[in-house]
């Protein structure tokens, strides 16, 4: 850092439930340089003016998934977005949307944990295979069916832009499906029946009102919108299957 | 406070916390499992490691290959035992991870496909594009979903562990979403919490590698080994120091001083070569190539920035977008985003960083510290392989090999240990806890967390850097000394219970402490040089009299750490010159001579 600092204004939304009766905002003047992500500047108010400012961080290079807030009403990685580039005008930030508030600017992911966990996000091989025997070969087309799916880092920022996890929490969400879309994709696994069953649940893909935003926020381009509405068709098709055969579907 | 009994504890959640439990479950699924993480386990910092992981992949390649690799790239301060086996095993925990889901890249014909890396003479490091470690690391954490039997303790913060008879019997943690205590008494606990860079200024490193699991075996008397041996990654973005994977030289980028002149030819790594060729030039070792920048640097020849200060050019240019897309999304993103430069079409101003703790927690190669019931494993551990200069790739196959070791041994050591006197454990972890919240509820500290951090960071920097003179290695340990007495008048401005990161910051910096003075204490006293240690006052070369050892750092409450010297395992490979390039290969053909 050199001299030449310029000064932006950060609004932060704070929350201590222990002494807050509602979330606030509080203004801080933050000197900065070009290079300095609005984590930097989060960082700088915690090291600087107030030590209990509490915020999720830790790579600084977007791949841990820990950074994401609401910046300027669009959620991001704070981590990847730049002062710079608000600068001269005020930034406000504030904690994911569609979430609990836990402190400032952490959230409450565990609903969102569960989620991954109930869409048995592991392979179930179709075949099992011994070590001795080496790897499973994937040709490059089984590989890219699946590969982009596999680029979720579970930041949840599409969780905060989809407006119908908002209206219903129970949802599965963006994250999640693209999760189990890259499994049932994957030609190692044998198991996609028993997911579409949570594709096809109260749950599952038919609460999304295709508005597309998950995707337009992903910062790592995994386009949950188009799992979602790839299996959107897959549900509809295994709906009529089950509806044709009296053994259920493909089973 | 809560009370949970388990079987077997691991504090950490990264790759080889993860790979642990997995090991755990499957060697006996009615064993309790407490997977505890100050993280969620896939923002770990496994997530971060870019290159890939090293395993014999193809019929040119030999376990003996890579055991002379590891073992000379480690500059023979490596047990060679432990290699010996870690590299039989690493193809097949990395075949494993492939059955397991991992994307590993591949061939057109659909095999797992394997690249050049760093001081191996073969390629053989498997690799998922440059986000190896975060494929790792999410094929464990959702794989480990399919166990019942590992109770995950997510965002829960280690603070002590708990002993009876000589022997550690749980831990001690912080739920930090309600500041409440826990204690989870178990009969083998396993510490895999990674490294401890962060005690330094410019690192590769996330900000949760505080060292935590070794500050707390070593206050617990167990050793801190080859702490001194710190790896600067000799290619990161300035400043903030974030890391341009060595696979981005495995695939054939130059490094160019302010000449564009290639300069490794200079340290005896040459002759030049046109395309990537193992173990010279570009692919040398870490430890080399971070010198040869101090050296640049020295002579003037290195690009003064007028914001990043002193860096050489990575380039990747005549690689061309499309190969780099596909083989370095990664870089290629981070380049655009936090440089606002297309590698496309300029270099890439780079320079070294910390990126690595060598040493760490001493272990046998069974992962069994000389506490009884206490393991650990991956970079928080010293189980051998490393030496002095780990190459590039072994760490995330250590992982893997020995996490599953100690999940093995850990859960055989479960099934046989008695538990421990539940009140007496209680006893302890309250006392545990009444310390810990003194910390926090004092009101009369005057001293900022950040501002000692920084000036351990600044002088650890200074003191520890990639050349070492007794001068300031000594100023660092006075500093050091200084530091830990000011951190006694800390203050905490947040008094809260829920998510008090201001306190948990405060515990880490107490370990980072710990940790940072074992580091400086056996750097001073290695008068040698080796690796990653590097001295520029009278001790330029390898010692091989007095210290073919390893150091051992033992904690001493309120004083500097005794330093003790430790044998080194050797089997085949006797001490030899540590060359490379041409050198190299002709020392490689000499020793091959010899032995028929």
């Amino acid at each position: 850092m050199s001299e030449n600092l310029k000064i932006i204004e950060i609004e932060v939304l704070r929350y201590h439930p222990e002494s807050d009766r509602e979330p606030h905002l509080e203004v801080y003047k933050v000197p900065f340089t070009d290079d300095m992500s609005v984590l930097q500047g989060a960082q700088y108010i915690k090291d600087n003016f107030d030590g209990s400012l509490t915020f999720r961080w830790s790579c600084r290079m977007a791949i841990c998934g820990s950074c994401g807030m609401m910046i300027n009403g669009i959620p991001k990685l704070s981590c990847e977005t730049f002062l710079r580039d608000y600068h001269p005008n005020r930034i406000r930030i504030e904690a994911l949307a569609h979430f609990p508030i836990e402190k400032d600017l952490v959230v409450d992911l565990s609903g969102f944990i569960e989620k991954l966990e109930s869409i048995q996000p592991y392979i179930i091989p179709k075949e099992p295979r011994s070590l001795e025997q080496g790897e499973y070969l994937q040709s490059p087309q089984q590989f890219n069916d699946y590969i982009q799916f596999t680029s979720c880092i579970n930041c949840t920022l599409c969780y905060a832009a989809c407006p119908q996890f908002g209206l219903n929490p129970d949802f599965i969400g963006p994250a999640a499906i693209a999760l189990l879309h890259r499994y049932n994709m994957d030609s190692r696994d044998g198991a996609a029946e028993e997911r579409m069953e949570l594709v096809a649940s109260e749950e599952g893909v038919f609460n999304c009102s295709a508005v597309g935003y998950c995707s337009v926020v992903c910062p790592k381009h995994v386009d949950p919108a188009n799992a979602v509405n790839i299996n959107k068709t897959n549900a509809a098709k295994d709906y009529f299957l089950r509806f044709l055969s009296p053994k259920g579907g493909s089973k | 406070m809560e009370i949970f009994k388990a079987d077997v504890v691991i504090v950490g959640g990264g790759g080889a916390g993860l790979r642990a439990a997995i090991a755990v479950a499957e060697s006996d699924p009615s064993l309790k499992i407490a997977l505890v993480s100050k993280v969620y386990p896939m923002r770990s910092h496994t997530v971060a490691a870019e290159g890939g992981a090293a395993g014999v992949k193809k019929p040119t390649d030999s376990f003996e290959y890579h055991f002379h690799d590891t073992v000379g790239g480690g500059d023979w301060l490596c047990e060679q035992d432990v290699v010996e086996y870690f590299v039989r095993q690493a193809p097949i925990e990395l075949t494993q991870l492939e059955h397991w889901g991992c994307p590993w890249s591949r061939t057109e014909d659909g095999h797992v496909n394997v690249r050049a890396f760093g001081g191996m003479k073969i390629e053989r490091t498997w690799f998922a594009a440059d986000k190896s470690g975060f494929h790792i690391l999410h094929t464990l954490f959702q794989t480990s979903i399919k166990y019942p039997s590992i109770k995950r303790f997510d965002e829960h913060f280690c603070v002590d562990l708990v002993e009876e008879d000589g022997r550690c019997q749980g831990v001690v943690a912080i739920e930090m979403s309600t500041g409440e205590f826990s204690l989870i008494e178990a009969k083998s606990v396993i510490i895999a919490t990674g490294g401890a860079g962060r005690v330094f200024r410019e690192s590769t490193l996330g900000g949760i590698v505080t060292g935590d699991g070794m500050a707390l075996a070593y206050r617990h008397g167990v050793a801190l080994r080859d702490m001194e041996f710190v790896q600067y990654h000799p290619t990161c973005m300035p400043v903030t120091g974030l890391l341009f994977t060595e696979a981005c030289r495995g695939e054939g980028g130059y490094l160019v001083n302010k000449d564009g002149y290639r300069y490794l030819q200079d340290y005896g790594l040459g002759p030049l070569q046109d395309k990537p060729k193992n173990k010279y030039m570009e692919l040398g070792p870490r430890d080399r190539l971070s010198q040869a920048f101090f050296f640049e640097q020295q002579k003037g020849r290195t690009i003064e920035h007028p914001t990043l200060g002193s860096v050489v050019h990575l380039d990747l240019r005549h690689l061309g977008e499309a190969y780099l897309r596909e083989r370095l999304p990664l870089i290629y993103e981070m380049a655009e985003t936090f440089m606002g430069i297309d590698p496309a079409k300029e270099p890439i101003p780079v320079r070294p960083g910390v990126h690595y703790t060598m040493g760490g927690i001493k272990t046998d190669g069974q992962c069994a510290a000389s506490l009884k019931g206490l393991y650990a494993i991956g970079e928080c551990s010293s189980v051998g392989i490393h030496g002095a200069n780990r190459l590039g790739s072994n760490s995330l196959t250590e992982l893997l090999v020995f996490g599953k070791v100690a999940g093995v041994e850990a859960a055989r050591n479960a099934k046989t240990a008695a538990p421990g006197n539940s009140a007496n454990l209680l006893k302890q972890a309250q006392a545990v806890e009444q310390r810990v919240m003194a910390l926090k509820t004092k009101s009369s500290g005057t001293e900022r967390i950040s501002v000692i951090r920084k000036e351990m960071a600044q002088t650890m920097e200074d003191g520890c850097g990639i050349y070492r003179v007794e001068k300031t290695m000594q100023a660092t340990c006075d500093k050091l000394a200084e530091l830990r007495e000011r951190f006694k008048n800390i203050n905490i401005d947040d008094k809260s219970s829920v998510w008090n990161t201001d306190w948990l910051t405060a515990i880490e910096l107490d370990y980072q402490l710990d940790v940072a003075m074992a580091m400086a204490h056996s750097a001073i006293n290695r008068k040698e040089s080796r690796g990653a240690h590097q001295r520029l006052d009278g001790f330029e070369q390898r010692d091989d009299v007095n210290f073919l050892k390893h150091s051992e750092a033992y904690y001493v409450a309120g004083s500097a750490p005794r330093i003790a010297l430790g044998d080194v395992k050797i089997t085949t490979s006797q001490p030899a010159a540590r060359v490379y390039g041409a050198a190299g290969e002709k020392a490689d053909q000499e020793r091959k001579a010899s032995h028929v």
